[in-house]
Protein backbone atom coordinates (compact mmCIF):
# COMPACT_ATOMS: atom_id res chain seq x y z
CA UNK A 1 0.00 0.00 0.00
CA UNK A 2 1.36 3.42 -0.92
CA UNK A 3 0.05 6.30 1.15
CA UNK A 4 1.17 9.06 -1.18
CA UNK A 5 -2.16 10.86 -1.58
CA UNK A 6 -1.66 14.56 -2.46
CA UNK A 7 -4.06 16.88 -0.72
CA UNK A 8 -4.86 19.10 -3.71
CA UNK A 9 -6.47 16.34 -5.78
CA UNK A 10 -9.72 14.47 -5.83
CA UNK A 11 -9.95 10.73 -6.37
CA UNK A 12 -12.22 8.13 -7.91
CA UNK A 13 -12.89 4.78 -6.18
CA UNK A 14 -11.23 3.22 -9.23
CA UNK A 15 -7.92 4.97 -8.35
CA UNK A 16 -7.88 7.81 -10.88
CA UNK A 17 -6.97 11.28 -9.60
CA UNK A 18 -8.06 14.63 -10.98
CA UNK A 19 -6.41 18.06 -10.64
CA UNK A 20 -8.73 20.93 -11.52
CA UNK A 21 -7.52 24.20 -13.02
CA UNK A 22 -10.40 26.50 -13.97
CA UNK A 23 -12.68 24.63 -16.37
CA UNK A 24 -10.15 21.96 -17.37
CA UNK A 25 -8.64 19.17 -15.34
CA UNK A 26 -5.73 16.72 -15.57
CA UNK A 27 -6.33 13.01 -14.92
CA UNK A 28 -3.92 10.23 -13.94
CA UNK A 29 -3.73 7.20 -11.68
CA UNK A 30 -2.71 7.24 -8.03
CA UNK A 31 0.58 6.15 -6.54
CA UNK A 32 -1.31 3.25 -4.94
CA UNK A 33 -2.56 2.16 -8.36
CA UNK A 34 0.85 2.30 -10.04
CA UNK A 35 2.35 0.40 -7.13
CA UNK A 36 -0.24 -2.37 -7.55
CA UNK A 37 0.40 -2.58 -11.30
CA UNK A 38 4.19 -2.40 -11.04
CA UNK A 39 5.98 -2.06 -14.38
CA UNK A 40 3.76 -0.18 -16.83
CA UNK A 41 4.74 -1.16 -20.37
CA UNK A 42 2.08 0.55 -22.47
CA UNK A 43 -0.69 3.14 -22.11
CA UNK A 44 -3.56 3.57 -24.54
CA UNK A 45 -5.05 7.06 -24.25
CA UNK A 46 -8.35 8.52 -25.46
CA UNK A 47 -8.23 10.55 -28.65
CA UNK A 48 -8.20 14.33 -28.34
CA UNK A 49 -11.72 15.56 -29.05
CA UNK A 50 -13.44 12.49 -27.64
CA UNK A 51 -16.37 13.24 -25.35
CA UNK A 52 -16.40 11.17 -22.19
CA UNK A 53 -19.12 10.44 -19.66
CA UNK A 54 -18.21 10.13 -15.99
CA UNK A 55 -17.40 6.48 -15.25
CA UNK A 56 -16.80 5.60 -18.89
CA UNK A 57 -13.84 3.35 -19.68
CA UNK A 58 -11.52 5.66 -21.63
CA UNK A 59 -7.93 4.41 -21.39
CA UNK A 60 -5.96 1.21 -20.81
CA UNK A 61 -2.83 0.72 -18.73
CA UNK A 62 -0.81 -2.37 -19.54
CA UNK A 63 1.65 -3.84 -17.07
CA UNK A 64 3.78 -6.88 -17.80
CA UNK A 65 1.06 -9.12 -16.42
CA UNK A 66 -2.29 -7.41 -17.10
CA UNK A 67 -4.30 -4.80 -18.90
CA UNK A 68 -6.38 -2.47 -16.67
CA UNK A 69 -9.14 -0.13 -17.71
CA UNK A 70 -9.04 3.52 -16.67
CA UNK A 71 -12.35 5.32 -16.12
CA UNK A 72 -13.13 8.99 -16.69
CA UNK A 73 -13.70 10.52 -13.24
CA UNK A 74 -15.89 13.26 -14.77
CA UNK A 75 -17.66 14.05 -18.03
CA UNK A 76 -16.14 16.29 -20.67
CA UNK A 77 -14.11 16.60 -23.84
CA UNK A 78 -10.53 15.34 -24.02
CA UNK A 79 -8.34 18.34 -24.88
CA UNK A 80 -4.89 16.78 -24.49
CA UNK A 81 -3.30 13.34 -24.14
CA UNK A 82 0.17 12.80 -22.67
CA UNK A 83 2.25 11.83 -25.70
CA UNK A 84 5.30 11.24 -23.43
CA UNK A 85 3.69 8.00 -22.26
CA UNK A 86 4.28 6.49 -25.70
CA UNK A 87 8.09 6.39 -25.51
CA UNK A 88 8.14 6.44 -21.68
CA UNK A 89 5.30 4.41 -20.14
CA UNK A 90 7.44 4.03 -17.00
CA UNK A 91 6.61 7.65 -16.09
CA UNK A 92 3.33 6.31 -14.75
CA UNK A 93 5.36 4.42 -12.13
CA UNK A 94 8.01 7.05 -11.41
CA UNK A 95 5.82 10.19 -11.46
CA UNK A 96 2.14 9.20 -11.20
CA UNK A 97 1.02 12.70 -10.11
CA UNK A 98 3.41 14.63 -12.37
CA UNK A 99 4.90 13.63 -15.70
CA UNK A 100 2.91 10.38 -15.68
CA UNK A 101 -0.43 12.22 -16.24
CA UNK A 102 -2.81 10.60 -18.76
CA UNK A 103 -5.06 13.23 -20.32
CA UNK A 104 -6.65 16.63 -19.82
CA UNK A 105 -10.39 17.11 -19.98
CA UNK A 106 -12.64 20.17 -20.32
CA UNK A 107 -15.27 19.75 -17.61
CA UNK A 108 -18.84 19.40 -18.87
CA UNK A 109 -20.43 19.37 -15.39
CA UNK A 110 -18.16 20.74 -12.62
CA UNK A 111 -20.76 19.57 -10.07
CA UNK A 112 -19.60 16.01 -10.72
CA UNK A 113 -16.42 16.77 -8.76
CA UNK A 114 -18.46 16.60 -5.56
CA UNK A 115 -19.12 12.91 -6.21
CA UNK A 116 -15.40 12.13 -6.06
CA UNK A 117 -13.43 11.18 -2.97
CA UNK A 118 -11.49 13.65 -0.87
CA UNK A 119 -7.84 12.77 -0.18
CA UNK A 120 -8.86 11.55 3.31
CA UNK A 121 -11.66 9.35 1.97
CA UNK A 122 -9.37 7.88 -0.71
CA UNK A 123 -6.70 7.21 1.89
CA UNK A 124 -9.30 5.40 4.02
CA UNK A 125 -10.24 3.29 1.01
CA UNK A 126 -6.70 2.14 0.29
CA UNK A 127 -5.52 1.81 3.90
CA UNK A 128 -8.51 0.86 6.05
CA UNK B 1 -9.80 -25.94 2.32
CA UNK B 2 -7.38 -23.10 1.62
CA UNK B 3 -4.42 -22.84 -0.71
CA UNK B 4 -1.43 -25.11 -0.25
CA UNK B 5 1.69 -23.36 1.01
CA UNK B 6 5.27 -24.34 0.28
CA UNK B 7 7.85 -24.64 3.08
CA UNK B 8 9.08 -21.19 1.98
CA UNK B 9 5.74 -19.37 2.40
CA UNK B 10 6.88 -17.50 5.53
CA UNK B 11 10.11 -16.50 3.78
CA UNK B 12 8.14 -15.00 0.88
CA UNK B 13 5.93 -13.04 3.23
CA UNK B 14 8.96 -11.83 5.19
CA UNK B 15 10.43 -10.53 1.91
CA UNK B 16 7.20 -8.69 1.19
CA UNK B 17 6.23 -10.77 -1.83
CA UNK B 18 2.99 -10.11 -3.67
CA UNK B 19 1.31 -13.52 -3.37
CA UNK B 20 -1.04 -15.17 -5.86
CA UNK B 21 -2.75 -18.51 -6.39
CA UNK B 22 -1.09 -20.86 -8.87
CA UNK B 23 -2.10 -24.49 -9.42
CA UNK B 24 -3.73 -24.61 -5.98
CA UNK B 25 -0.67 -23.12 -4.26
CA UNK B 26 0.03 -19.73 -2.70
CA UNK B 27 3.10 -18.51 -4.56
CA UNK B 28 5.07 -15.25 -4.93
CA UNK B 29 4.24 -13.38 -8.13
CA UNK B 30 7.04 -10.88 -7.45
CA UNK B 31 9.03 -9.43 -4.55
CA UNK B 32 9.95 -6.00 -6.01
CA UNK B 33 8.81 -6.06 -9.64
CA UNK B 34 8.55 -8.61 -12.43
CA UNK B 35 10.86 -6.60 -14.70
CA UNK B 36 13.51 -6.07 -12.00
CA UNK B 37 13.57 -9.77 -11.14
CA UNK B 38 13.65 -10.75 -14.81
CA UNK B 39 16.60 -8.45 -15.43
CA UNK B 40 18.41 -9.77 -12.34
CA UNK B 41 18.23 -13.31 -13.79
CA UNK B 42 19.60 -12.22 -17.15
CA UNK B 43 22.39 -10.09 -15.63
CA UNK B 44 23.33 -12.02 -12.48
CA UNK B 45 21.04 -14.58 -10.82
CA UNK B 46 17.56 -15.16 -9.46
CA UNK B 47 16.29 -17.58 -6.79
CA UNK B 48 12.90 -19.18 -7.39
CA UNK B 49 10.77 -21.31 -5.08
CA UNK B 50 9.61 -24.22 -7.25
CA UNK B 51 8.40 -26.42 -4.39
CA UNK B 52 4.94 -26.53 -5.92
CA UNK B 53 6.19 -28.86 -8.65
CA UNK B 54 5.61 -32.60 -8.31
CA UNK B 55 8.11 -35.41 -7.74
CA UNK B 56 7.15 -38.96 -8.70
CA UNK B 57 9.66 -41.79 -8.32
CA UNK B 58 9.66 -45.10 -10.20
CA UNK B 59 12.09 -47.81 -9.05
CA UNK B 60 12.75 -51.42 -9.91
CA UNK B 61 13.90 -53.71 -12.70
CA UNK B 62 10.89 -52.81 -14.89
CA UNK B 63 10.83 -49.08 -14.09
CA UNK B 64 12.60 -48.02 -17.30
CA UNK B 65 10.42 -50.23 -19.47
CA UNK B 66 7.27 -49.00 -17.75
CA UNK B 67 8.14 -45.31 -18.10
CA UNK B 68 9.40 -45.69 -21.66
CA UNK B 69 6.01 -47.14 -22.56
CA UNK B 70 4.22 -44.03 -21.38
CA UNK B 71 6.61 -41.07 -21.97
CA UNK B 72 7.49 -39.81 -25.45
CA UNK B 73 11.27 -39.35 -25.23
CA UNK B 74 13.64 -42.33 -25.19
CA UNK B 75 14.57 -43.08 -21.60
CA UNK B 76 17.18 -45.63 -22.77
CA UNK B 77 19.38 -42.67 -23.70
CA UNK B 78 19.84 -41.82 -20.02
CA UNK B 79 22.84 -43.07 -18.09
CA UNK B 80 22.52 -42.78 -14.30
CA UNK B 81 22.88 -39.11 -13.35
CA UNK B 82 21.25 -37.63 -16.46
CA UNK B 83 17.80 -36.19 -17.24
CA UNK B 84 15.73 -35.41 -20.30
CA UNK B 85 12.74 -33.26 -21.20
CA UNK B 86 9.82 -35.46 -22.13
CA UNK B 87 6.03 -35.55 -22.44
CA UNK B 88 3.22 -37.71 -21.15
CA UNK B 89 0.50 -38.09 -23.77
CA UNK B 90 -2.98 -39.53 -23.94
CA UNK B 91 -4.07 -42.10 -26.55
CA UNK B 92 -4.84 -39.32 -29.06
CA UNK B 93 -1.31 -37.93 -28.74
CA UNK B 94 -2.60 -34.95 -26.75
CA UNK B 95 -0.28 -33.70 -23.99
CA UNK B 96 -1.19 -34.64 -20.43
CA UNK B 97 1.98 -32.97 -19.09
CA UNK B 98 5.46 -31.89 -20.08
CA UNK B 99 8.07 -32.86 -17.53
CA UNK B 100 11.65 -33.81 -16.79
CA UNK B 101 12.68 -37.43 -16.25
CA UNK B 102 15.95 -37.98 -14.33
CA UNK B 103 17.69 -41.30 -13.98
CA UNK B 104 18.82 -41.04 -10.37
CA UNK B 105 20.10 -44.63 -10.07
CA UNK B 106 20.63 -47.79 -12.15
CA UNK B 107 16.95 -48.70 -11.69
CA UNK B 108 15.56 -45.45 -10.34
CA UNK B 109 13.86 -42.53 -12.08
CA UNK B 110 12.52 -39.25 -10.75
CA UNK B 111 9.85 -37.34 -12.68
CA UNK B 112 9.47 -33.60 -12.06
CA UNK B 113 5.96 -32.55 -13.05
CA UNK B 114 3.97 -29.34 -13.34
CA UNK B 115 2.14 -28.47 -10.12
CA UNK B 116 -1.23 -28.25 -11.85
CA UNK B 117 -0.80 -31.65 -13.53
CA UNK B 118 0.63 -33.76 -10.68
CA UNK B 119 -2.70 -35.39 -9.87
CA UNK B 120 -3.49 -36.12 -13.52
CA UNK B 121 0.01 -37.56 -14.01
CA UNK B 122 -0.15 -39.75 -10.89
CA UNK B 123 -3.60 -41.09 -11.82
CA UNK B 124 -2.50 -41.91 -15.34
CA UNK B 125 0.73 -43.58 -14.26
CA UNK B 126 -0.97 -45.60 -11.49
CA UNK B 127 -3.76 -46.62 -13.84
CA UNK B 128 -1.31 -47.71 -16.48
CA UNK B 129 0.84 -49.61 -13.96
CA UNK B 130 -2.17 -51.50 -12.62
CA UNK B 131 -2.65 -53.02 -16.07
CA UNK B 132 1.05 -53.86 -16.58
CA UNK B 133 2.23 -57.47 -16.58
CA UNK B 134 5.45 -56.50 -14.81
CA UNK B 135 3.83 -54.25 -12.21
CA UNK B 136 5.42 -56.26 -9.42
CA UNK B 137 8.79 -55.04 -10.66
CA UNK B 138 7.92 -51.33 -10.46
CA UNK B 139 7.61 -49.34 -7.25
CA UNK B 140 5.81 -46.07 -8.11
CA UNK B 141 5.57 -43.39 -5.43
CA UNK B 142 4.37 -39.78 -5.34
CA UNK B 143 6.98 -38.07 -3.16
CA UNK B 144 5.75 -34.51 -3.66
CA UNK B 145 4.64 -33.97 -0.08
CA UNK B 146 8.11 -34.79 1.22
CA UNK B 147 10.13 -32.49 -1.00
CA UNK B 148 10.55 -28.86 -1.88
CA UNK B 149 12.73 -27.34 -4.58
CA UNK B 150 14.41 -24.12 -5.63
CA UNK B 151 15.84 -22.95 -8.94
CA UNK B 152 18.96 -20.77 -9.08
CA UNK B 153 19.13 -19.23 -12.55
CA UNK B 154 21.46 -16.73 -14.21
CA UNK B 155 24.99 -16.33 -15.59
CA UNK B 156 26.49 -15.84 -12.10
CA UNK B 157 24.87 -18.98 -10.61
CA UNK B 158 27.93 -21.19 -11.09
CA UNK B 159 30.09 -18.65 -9.25
CA UNK B 160 28.39 -19.16 -5.88
CA UNK B 161 26.48 -22.45 -6.09
CA UNK B 162 29.33 -24.55 -4.66
CA UNK B 163 29.42 -22.41 -1.51
CA UNK B 164 25.88 -23.65 -0.76
CA UNK B 165 26.87 -27.29 -0.33
CA UNK B 166 29.29 -29.29 1.77
CA UNK B 167 32.53 -30.12 -0.07
CA UNK B 168 32.53 -33.58 -1.63
CA UNK B 169 33.61 -35.67 -4.60
CA UNK B 170 31.31 -33.72 -6.93
CA UNK B 171 30.78 -30.00 -7.20
CA UNK B 172 27.52 -28.50 -8.45
CA UNK B 173 29.47 -26.24 -10.80
CA UNK B 174 31.02 -29.35 -12.35
CA UNK B 175 27.66 -30.74 -13.47
CA UNK B 176 27.05 -30.63 -17.20
CA UNK B 177 23.74 -29.57 -18.67
CA UNK B 178 20.97 -32.07 -17.72
CA UNK B 179 23.20 -33.86 -15.23
CA UNK B 180 21.94 -34.55 -11.71
CA UNK B 181 23.85 -35.59 -8.61
CA UNK B 182 23.32 -35.94 -4.84
CA UNK B 183 25.11 -33.23 -2.86
CA UNK B 184 25.21 -32.68 0.87
CA UNK B 185 23.71 -29.82 2.82
CA UNK B 186 23.46 -29.78 6.63
CA UNK B 187 24.04 -33.52 6.66
CA UNK B 188 21.14 -34.16 4.25
CA UNK B 189 21.40 -35.51 0.73
CA UNK B 190 19.91 -33.14 -1.85
CA UNK B 191 19.55 -33.64 -5.60
CA UNK B 192 21.11 -30.90 -7.73
CA UNK B 193 20.63 -30.71 -11.51
CA UNK B 194 22.01 -28.35 -14.13
CA UNK B 195 18.64 -27.54 -15.60
CA UNK B 196 16.20 -24.66 -15.72
CA UNK B 197 13.30 -22.86 -17.35
CA UNK B 198 14.80 -19.45 -18.09
CA UNK B 199 17.25 -19.89 -20.98
CA UNK B 200 20.16 -19.06 -18.64
CA UNK B 201 22.73 -21.31 -16.97
CA UNK B 202 21.45 -22.52 -13.64
CA UNK B 203 20.71 -25.23 -11.12
CA UNK B 204 17.63 -26.81 -9.61
CA UNK B 205 17.80 -28.30 -6.12
CA UNK B 206 15.34 -30.84 -4.69
CA UNK B 207 15.47 -31.08 -0.90
CA UNK B 208 13.47 -32.57 1.97
CA UNK B 209 10.71 -30.15 2.98
CA UNK B 210 12.19 -29.55 6.43
CA UNK B 211 15.52 -28.41 4.91
CA UNK B 212 14.01 -25.83 2.54
CA UNK B 213 14.16 -22.73 4.74
CA UNK B 214 17.83 -23.27 5.62
CA UNK B 215 18.62 -23.94 1.95
CA UNK B 216 16.81 -20.78 0.79
CA UNK B 217 18.69 -18.67 3.33
CA UNK B 218 22.03 -20.27 2.47
CA UNK B 219 21.60 -19.63 -1.25
CA UNK B 220 20.57 -16.01 -0.64
CA UNK B 221 23.59 -15.48 1.60
CA UNK B 222 26.00 -17.03 -0.92
CA UNK B 223 24.46 -15.32 -3.93
CA UNK B 224 23.66 -11.78 -2.79
CA UNK B 225 27.27 -10.55 -3.23
CA UNK B 226 26.98 -11.72 -6.87
CA UNK B 227 23.69 -9.90 -7.43
CA UNK B 228 21.30 -12.79 -6.66
CA UNK B 229 17.72 -11.67 -6.07
CA UNK B 230 14.64 -13.64 -5.07
CA UNK B 231 12.41 -13.96 -8.14
CA UNK B 232 8.74 -14.87 -8.45
CA UNK B 233 6.40 -16.55 -10.92
CA UNK B 234 5.92 -13.35 -12.89
CA UNK B 235 9.59 -13.25 -13.90
CA UNK B 236 9.61 -17.04 -14.35
CA UNK B 237 6.90 -16.58 -16.97
CA UNK B 238 8.51 -13.67 -18.86
CA UNK B 239 11.88 -15.45 -18.83
CA UNK B 240 10.53 -18.73 -20.22
CA UNK B 241 8.56 -16.81 -22.86
CA UNK B 242 11.73 -15.12 -24.10
CA UNK B 243 13.33 -18.59 -24.27
CA UNK B 244 10.20 -19.81 -26.15
CA UNK B 245 9.58 -22.63 -23.67
CA UNK B 246 6.01 -23.91 -23.56
CA UNK B 247 3.81 -23.60 -20.48
CA UNK B 248 1.18 -26.26 -19.84
CA UNK B 249 -2.28 -24.81 -20.13
CA UNK B 250 -1.05 -22.31 -22.72
CA UNK B 251 1.00 -23.95 -25.52
CA UNK B 252 0.20 -27.48 -24.32
CA UNK B 253 -3.04 -29.19 -23.31
CA UNK B 254 -4.79 -32.51 -23.79
CA UNK B 255 -5.99 -31.48 -27.25
CA UNK B 256 -2.57 -30.41 -28.51
CA UNK B 257 0.19 -32.76 -29.62
CA UNK B 258 3.93 -32.33 -29.14
CA UNK B 259 4.30 -32.24 -32.94
CA UNK B 260 1.97 -29.24 -33.24
CA UNK B 261 3.99 -27.56 -30.48
CA UNK B 262 7.28 -28.06 -32.33
CA UNK B 263 8.53 -30.62 -29.79
CA UNK B 264 9.10 -33.48 -32.24
CA UNK B 265 12.73 -33.75 -31.07
CA UNK B 266 11.38 -35.11 -27.77
CA UNK B 267 9.11 -37.71 -29.37
CA UNK B 268 10.99 -40.92 -30.17
CA UNK B 269 8.58 -42.59 -32.59
CA UNK B 270 11.17 -45.29 -33.34
CA UNK B 271 11.82 -46.45 -29.78
CA UNK B 272 8.90 -48.85 -29.64
CA UNK B 273 5.35 -48.42 -28.48
CA UNK B 274 4.24 -45.73 -26.01
CA UNK B 275 0.89 -44.11 -25.21
CA UNK B 276 -0.15 -41.97 -28.15
CA UNK B 277 2.49 -43.30 -30.52
CA UNK B 278 0.07 -44.46 -33.22
CA UNK B 279 -1.78 -41.13 -33.25
CA UNK B 280 1.48 -39.16 -33.35
CA UNK B 281 2.96 -41.29 -36.13
CA UNK B 282 -0.21 -40.72 -38.13
CA UNK B 283 -0.06 -36.98 -37.55
CA UNK B 284 3.60 -36.87 -38.52
CA UNK B 285 2.87 -38.67 -41.80
CA UNK B 286 -0.08 -36.42 -42.65
CA UNK B 287 1.51 -33.24 -41.34
CA UNK B 288 -0.03 -31.37 -38.39
CA UNK B 289 -2.94 -29.07 -39.23
CA UNK B 290 -1.55 -26.30 -37.06
CA UNK B 291 1.85 -25.31 -35.78
CA UNK B 292 3.18 -23.18 -32.93
CA UNK B 293 4.94 -19.98 -33.96
CA UNK B 294 6.81 -17.25 -32.15
CA UNK B 295 6.02 -13.70 -33.22
CA UNK B 296 7.10 -10.15 -32.42
CA UNK B 297 5.00 -7.01 -32.59
CA UNK B 298 6.11 -4.90 -35.56
CA UNK B 299 5.83 -1.55 -33.80
CA UNK B 300 5.37 -0.05 -30.36
CA UNK B 301 2.00 -1.34 -29.19
CA UNK B 302 0.14 -2.94 -26.34
CA UNK B 303 1.57 -6.40 -25.68
CA UNK B 304 -0.11 -9.54 -27.07
CA UNK B 305 -2.00 -11.55 -24.44
CA UNK B 306 -3.38 -15.10 -24.27
CA UNK B 307 -6.58 -15.60 -26.31
CA UNK B 308 -6.13 -12.51 -28.50
CA UNK B 309 -7.00 -13.56 -32.08
CA UNK B 310 -4.27 -13.94 -34.70
CA UNK B 311 -5.09 -12.86 -38.25
CA UNK B 312 -3.29 -13.00 -41.57
CA UNK B 313 -2.10 -9.64 -42.93
CA UNK B 314 -3.36 -8.15 -46.16
CA UNK B 315 -6.61 -7.00 -47.72
CA UNK B 316 -8.81 -9.95 -46.68
CA UNK B 317 -7.60 -11.07 -43.25
CA UNK B 318 -8.21 -14.68 -42.30
CA UNK B 319 -8.46 -15.74 -38.67
CA UNK B 320 -5.47 -17.98 -38.05
CA UNK B 321 -5.71 -18.90 -34.39
CA UNK B 322 -5.09 -17.41 -30.96
CA UNK B 323 -2.22 -16.16 -28.87
CA UNK B 324 -1.27 -18.79 -26.27
CA UNK B 325 1.27 -16.68 -24.38
CA UNK B 326 2.30 -13.06 -24.76
CA UNK B 327 3.99 -10.22 -22.91
CA UNK B 328 6.16 -7.15 -23.27
CA UNK B 329 9.65 -8.66 -23.37
CA UNK B 330 11.82 -6.98 -20.72
CA UNK B 331 15.01 -7.95 -22.57
CA UNK B 332 13.88 -7.06 -26.10
CA UNK B 333 11.66 -4.09 -25.26
CA UNK B 334 8.96 -5.22 -27.66
CA UNK B 335 5.80 -7.33 -27.46
CA UNK B 336 6.40 -11.04 -28.03
CA UNK B 337 4.06 -14.00 -28.15
CA UNK B 338 3.38 -17.56 -29.24
CA UNK B 339 0.34 -19.02 -30.88
CA UNK B 340 -0.93 -21.71 -33.26
CA UNK B 341 -1.40 -20.99 -36.97
CA UNK B 342 -1.93 -23.13 -40.07
CA UNK B 343 1.48 -24.31 -41.39
CA UNK B 344 1.45 -22.02 -44.48
CA UNK B 345 1.69 -19.05 -42.12
CA UNK B 346 4.54 -20.43 -40.00
CA UNK B 347 7.54 -19.29 -42.04
CA UNK B 348 9.85 -16.71 -40.44
CA UNK B 349 9.01 -13.12 -41.40
CA UNK B 350 5.40 -13.95 -42.29
CA UNK B 351 3.39 -10.81 -41.58
CA UNK B 352 0.42 -11.41 -39.27
CA UNK B 353 -1.81 -9.28 -37.09
CA UNK B 354 -2.77 -9.57 -33.43
CA UNK B 355 -6.26 -8.36 -32.62
CA UNK B 356 -5.84 -6.06 -29.62
CA UNK B 357 -9.05 -4.51 -28.36
CA UNK B 358 -10.68 -4.79 -31.77
CA UNK B 359 -7.72 -3.45 -33.75
CA UNK B 360 -5.47 -5.45 -36.09
CA UNK B 361 -2.00 -4.72 -34.76
CA UNK B 362 0.92 -5.71 -37.03
CA UNK B 363 3.33 -8.48 -36.01
CA UNK B 364 5.61 -10.95 -37.77
CA UNK B 365 6.69 -14.56 -37.24
CA UNK B 366 10.21 -15.03 -35.91
CA UNK B 367 12.34 -18.14 -35.39
CA UNK B 368 12.54 -19.47 -31.83
CA UNK B 369 13.85 -18.60 -29.36
CA UNK B 370 13.40 -14.85 -28.96
CA UNK B 371 16.44 -14.74 -26.70
CA UNK B 372 19.43 -17.01 -26.49
CA UNK B 373 22.38 -16.63 -24.15
CA UNK B 374 25.37 -16.06 -26.45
Amino acid sequence: MSANVPGDLRYAKSHEWIRVSGDTATVGISDHAQHELTDVVFVELPAVGRRLKAGESCAVVESVKTASDIYAPVSGEVVAANTQLGPHPELVNSAPYGEGWFFKIKLAHPGELDRLLSPDDYLKQIAP
Amino acid sequence: MGLKRTPLDAAHQHLGARLIEFGGWQMPLYYTSIVQEHQAVRAAAGLFDVSHMGQIRARGPAAAEFLNGVLTNDLRKLPPGRGQYTLLCNERGGVVDDLYAFRTGPEEYLLITNASRLEADALRLEGRLAGCARRGDVDLENLSDHFGAVAVQGPKSAAFIDACFQPGPRAASGLRKNEIAPLHFMGQSLLVSRTGYTGEDGFEVIAPAQTMVALWNKVLEAGRPFGLKPAGLGARDTLRMEAAFPLYGHELDENTTPLEAGLGAFVALDKGDFTGRAALAGQKAAGPARTLVCFKMAERSAPPRPHYALWSAGAKPERLGEVTSGTQSPTLGVGIGMGYVPPPFAAANTAIAVEIRGRQTPAFVVPRPFYRRS
